[in-house]
């Protein structure tokens, strides 16, 4: 099997008010970016409960992104302060169980700007193309391990 | 100075409260928790080195009823005052019997010794507690030996995020998903925990390691900031994971990051429940 170039697999989840309708942007403004993102939409960067990154990994997700509105932009107003203050926790936390920084990133992307979103998105995409398949956690799968086996022909 | 049972004795005469949360001898020389609900009950209670549970867990239940006394070393004063914090109950619906503490016995030992008390009497410095409606108990002379958590933490720290991973994932394959430290935590207090909810199942519920890394990461999330390091957690942890390290950092954090210790004052704000314009944001792009 000749090998394949190594993907990845980003989630980016955004906020409904600001990044999304700046990456809409992006994407009406005719901007090229990287097409290894999928991006979950969720009302605030507020909402974003720390298992979905979690789930993410879980999933096969490679890296994960997390943008939202800049400080005092929020739709919600403290929604992003709310947020802000527990990354820091969350982050040091991942970093703690020895989950590389790269596979983790956070921005604040208005929705007027599109060419930033561009860029960040690229960035991450790079960062993680770089750092190859996230296998640390994809070994935690056990249908994942099993697969693996099998095309190597270790288990029946 | 006054003993357990004298100042329990008094709030029952003077019908302050209607339970009093203590310890009694458990037929060994050990204690196990022990509630009092009247004046002739309160001749079985008993404070000494082998006086471990934290107590609080039970607060959140027995105030629903009326105001309740609650025997309390200073670890477990903190978390009194962090569930005051977090509006569990208010500061009337206990009574706290704050005990000067000589450090307790670390489980598995039989008799006491300097030597094996528990992690946290190693680096405890509220062995007189910061906050009481009666202080009992003599304190003796005690000289605080060396914390022996503090090198652990202090290699895993040097670690390669490899090779921290390959610890943690060594350290949870054995976790056997009993949850006793969400029930011994008195700071887990969620009528639904997440790790209980199926629909949607955000959190596996076999004992695969993937499972296994997701419990434990959201438990010490969901400590940080709230955890007052009474280590119950991995007191009562069947398969010893060393699992207090995780809330013991973000202790950590809370305090380099914020200057802030749960559960040190009643009108405190909490943590993670407010926020900052101020806060750190070096690292969103």
């Amino acid at each position: 099997m000749a090998e394949e170039k190594f993907e990845p697999k980003i989630t980016a989840f955004v906020c409904n008010w600001c990044t999304y309708t700046g990456a809409d942007l992006a994407g009406t403004s005719r901007l090229k970016q990287q097409p290894n993102a999928r991006l979950i939409r969720v009302p605030c960067t507020g909402r974003i409960d720390p298992v979905f990154i979690l789930k993410a990994f879980e999933s096969g997700a490679d890296g994960v992104l997390i943008s939202g509105c800049h400080p005092n932009d929020c739709h919600y107003n403290t929604g992003n302060f709310h947020a802000r203050r527990r990354w820091i926790f969350f982050k040091d936390l991942l970093d703690f169980v020895g989950i590389d920084e790269s596979r983790l990133h956070f921005s604040w992307v208005s929705a007027s700007e599109g060419k930033k979103w561009v860029d960040v998105i690229n960035g991450v995409i790079n960062k993680v193309r770089e750092q190859g398949p996230f296998i640390n956690y994809k070994k935690t799968n056990p249908l994942e391990v099993t697969k693996v086996d099998f095309e190597k022909g270790e288990v029946a | 100075m006054q003993t357990v049972i004298e100042v329990a004795k008094k709030l029952f005469e003077e019908k302050k409260v209607y339970c009093v949360v203590g310890y009694t001898p458990d037929g060994g020389n050990k204690t196990k928790p022990f509630i009092a609900y009247s004046v002739e009950d309160t001749d079985k209670l008993v404070f000494n080195h082998y006086a471990i549970n934290n107590l609080a867990v039970y607060l959140n239940r027995l105030t629903k009823k009326g105001p309740v006394g609650v025997v309390a070393k200073g670890c477990d004063i903190r978390a009194i005052v962090g569930l005051i914090q977090e509006n569990q109950f208010k500061k009337e619906d206990v009574f706290i019997i704050g005990m000067n503490c000589n450090g307790v016995v670390e489980d598995k030992y039989d008799e006491f010794d300097k030597e094996n008390t528990q992690i946290k009497c190693k680096y405890c410095n509220i062995r007189t507690p910061h906050l009481y409606d009666e202080l009992a108990g003599e304190l003796q002379d005690f000289e605080i030996p060396e914390d022996p958590q503090g090198p652990l933490m202090e290699k895993i720290l040097k670690m390669t995020p490899d090779e921290r991973w390959e610890f943690w994932k060594a350290e949870f394959d054995k976790c056997i998903r009993c949850y006793a430290c969400r029930q011994v935590c008195p700071m887990c207090y969620c009528e639904q925990c997440i790790a209980d909810k199926s629909v949607p199942q955000w959190i596996e519920t076999s004992a695969t390691i993937r499972g296994n890394f997701s419990w434990n990461l959201i438990r010490a999330f969901h400590m940080s900031g709230r955890c007052v390091g009474c280590h119950e957690c991995e007191r009562v942890c069947p398969q010893e994971i060393p699992i207090s390290l995780l809330t013991r950092k973000m202790g950590m954090l809370a305090g380099k990051e914020f200057g802030y210790r749960h559960g040190m004052a009643v009108d405190q704000p909490t943590l993670v429940g407010n926020y900052n314009l101020s806060d750190r944001e070096d690292f969103i792009k």
